[in-house]
């Protein structure tokens, strides 16, 4: 598609990674002219950042707090994804229903979901379903959408077919609704699992005892650079796992659509 | 009322055709948009086991009188009936091939045809091993598992046509069924169905715009104005005889006769239709 082999592909986003990190150790290791370009204090190094990545995993306890960003971020991606599709159907199917709430939904979606983080640990606490809670509002929007717009994309002559064949609603629902709001979910999935995890790490961020937000947000509270950027490396490549995740039940579940032209 | 006139107007005894539409007149529009009035009030009706072609140029109504046909659209005036009985909601005795796409894009050729029976409370297995058979008979056994998008225009048509007829309906509503095939493959597809419709004779209602095949393939051409407000400005009986094959027919001197005696009439339409759009 892009004209070059996996592998080739793969050498070459290596040698990015070698390159920035070869830049960052430098500039933090090897003074030139008597002054560090990028000082320790401000930018740690590569090497301790791996060392301290090494002391968490090695030390164990690092796997709890994975475990509780993990499961903050599943809960809130499969009860934002629920209450999205139940509403996205009903608003879908009750046109009447969708043009009172109208106004509410937009003002609701609008409204920047981090200003939400001091009510949600009010009311459900500092555990981790004030982050849950954070991580709902955010997907539940976007799968909401998606399944509304799925449901009302369905090309009239389909549902037509469908009704002469002698379909009734729950036939229609199970073999025609069903299938179109579920490939314009999954269209956003990677946006809503992504999501979901932003609103656990933001969540954490702003007031937890436990997580990978937690983590950063109390290396940061005294100036360890080294122990945030460690937070950061191993959120990413938790992103990255996730991701991947995503894209192979993606894969399994959407064959029946043609490949899209190009894919993030 | 109106029913009550249709059925004093046909001979006591005598059967209702299949499909009536008694002075139907249909507009689209309305409320915020201008109304076009697409069809003015028309009158066709086609026999049991009659089989009926309309032609007519581009845009003049001849999937609107379908859809009214099917009960997908309502009349602004006028009836409609299927053996008799006026149409309310959908028509259940019809199966209906649409001109556009309308294959479920998340199911395979097999389950796009299978579900037809399905729905009908078969068993999934027997519903399958009758698509499969289907799926033979309109030459696409190879591409059972292929979903829509894999497959071309034509095979699209294929599987529409395959998952319309394992119904078995009474009425044959057909949208320019062959319109993205190859000409040799459309007289193919012609003899299949008309091998098909010999075995047990449904009603059919047949759009094209090719009016060869419309001759070799029906028992009357019907020939439509063009919009708006169409209406049918020809009805041709077409006396060839039976089993035709869809190829050698066009050879008969008598295909020649009826050929140009319809197209002298369609022929001023199309150019008005053209006319008009440009
Ligand atoms: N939903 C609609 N709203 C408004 N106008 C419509 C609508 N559907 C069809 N029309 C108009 O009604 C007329 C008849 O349309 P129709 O689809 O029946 O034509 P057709 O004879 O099937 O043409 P073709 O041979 O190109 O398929 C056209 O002028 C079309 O623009
Ligand atoms: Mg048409």
């Amino acid at each position: 598609m892009i004209g070059i082999s996996r592998t080739k592909l793969f050498a070459l986003q290596a040698l990015v990674a070698a390159v920035a990190l070869l830049i960052w150790h430098v500039g933090s290791t090897v003074p030139i002219g008597g002054t560090y370009l990028l000082p320790k204090f401000f930018f740690s190094t590569p090497g301790d950042v791996i060392a301290r990545i090494w002391k968490l995993f090695a030390g164990g306890q690092i796997w709890k707090h994975l475990s509780i960003t993990l499961t903050e971020t599943v809960l809130a991606f499969l009860i934002g994804s629920v209450g999205g599709v139940l509403f996205g159907f009903w608003f879908a199917r009750k046109p009447i229903v969708a043009a009172v709430f109208d106004p509410y939904v937009k003002m609701a979606n609008a409204l920047p979901r981090v200003v939400l983080a001091p009510i949600f640990m009010l009311w459900l606490g500092l555990g981790i379903w004030s982050k849950v809670a954070l991580g709902v509002t955010l997907v539940f929007f976007i799968v909401f959408f998606n399944v509304y717009q799925g449901v009302k994309e369905v090309s009239s002559v389909v549902l037509a077919n469908a009704r002469l064949m002698g379909m009734n609603e729950r036939q229609l629902f199970r073999h025609v609704y069903w299938p179109s709001a579920l490939s314009w979910m999954f269209s956003s999935l990677h946006t809503s699992v992504g999501f979901a995890l932003v609103g656990a790490v933001v969540g954490e961020y702003l007031g937890s005892a436990a997580g990978l937000g937690y983590l950063i947000h109390e290396a940061e509270g005294v100036f360890d650079v080294t122990g945030v950027f460690a937070g950061m490396v191993i959120l990413a490549a938790f992103v990255l796992f996730i991701d991947w995740l995503v894209t192979l039940i993606e894969n399994r579940l959407l064959v029946w659509r043609p490949q899209p032209a190009s894919h993030a | 009322m109106v029913v009550l006139r249709v059925i004093e107007r046909d001979a006591p005894g005598a059967k209702p055709p299949a499909v009536a539409l008694d002075a139907v007149s249909i507009a689209y529009g309305g409320g915020a948009q201008p109304v076009y009035e697409a069809v003015a009030p028309t009158t066709l009706r086609v026999a049991e086991s009659e089989f009926v072609a309309i032609v007519g140029p581009t845009g003049c109504g001849k999937s609107t009188l379908l859809n009214a046909a099917a009960g997908l659209l309502k009349p602004a005036s006028g009836a409609v009936s299927i053996f008799g009985e006026p149409l309310s909601g959908l028509n259940g005795k019809a199966g209906y091939l649409f001109q556009q796409d309308a294959l479920m894009p998340w199911k395979t050729a097999l389950e796009n045809v299978a579900i037809a029976l399905e729905v009908g409370g078969m068993a999934s297995a027997e519903a399958r091993k009758q698509a499969k058979a289907w799926l033979a008979r309109v030459g696409l056994s190879a591409f059972a598992d292929r979903y829509p998008h894999q497959l071309s225009g034509g095979q699209r048509k294929r599987v529409g046509l395959a998952q319309v007829l394992i119904r078995d309906p009474k009425i044959l509503l057909m949208d320019e069924p062959f319109g993205p095939l190859d000409a040799q493959t459309r007289q193919i597809m012609g003899t299949l169905l008309l091998d098909l419709w010999a075995t047990d004779r449904k009603a059919v209602l047949f759009v094209t715009h090719d009016l060869e095949e419309a001759i070799a393939l029906a028992d009357r051409v019907v020939i439509m104005s063009c919009g708006p407000k169409a209406r049918i400005i020809g009805d041709h009986a077409i006396d060839l005889p039976r089993p035709r094959d869809v190829a050698e027919v066009r050879l008969d001197p008598r295909f020649h006769t009826l050929h140009r005696a319809i197209w002298s009439e369609l022929r001023d339409e199309v150019t008005k239709a053209y006319g008009a759009a440009t």
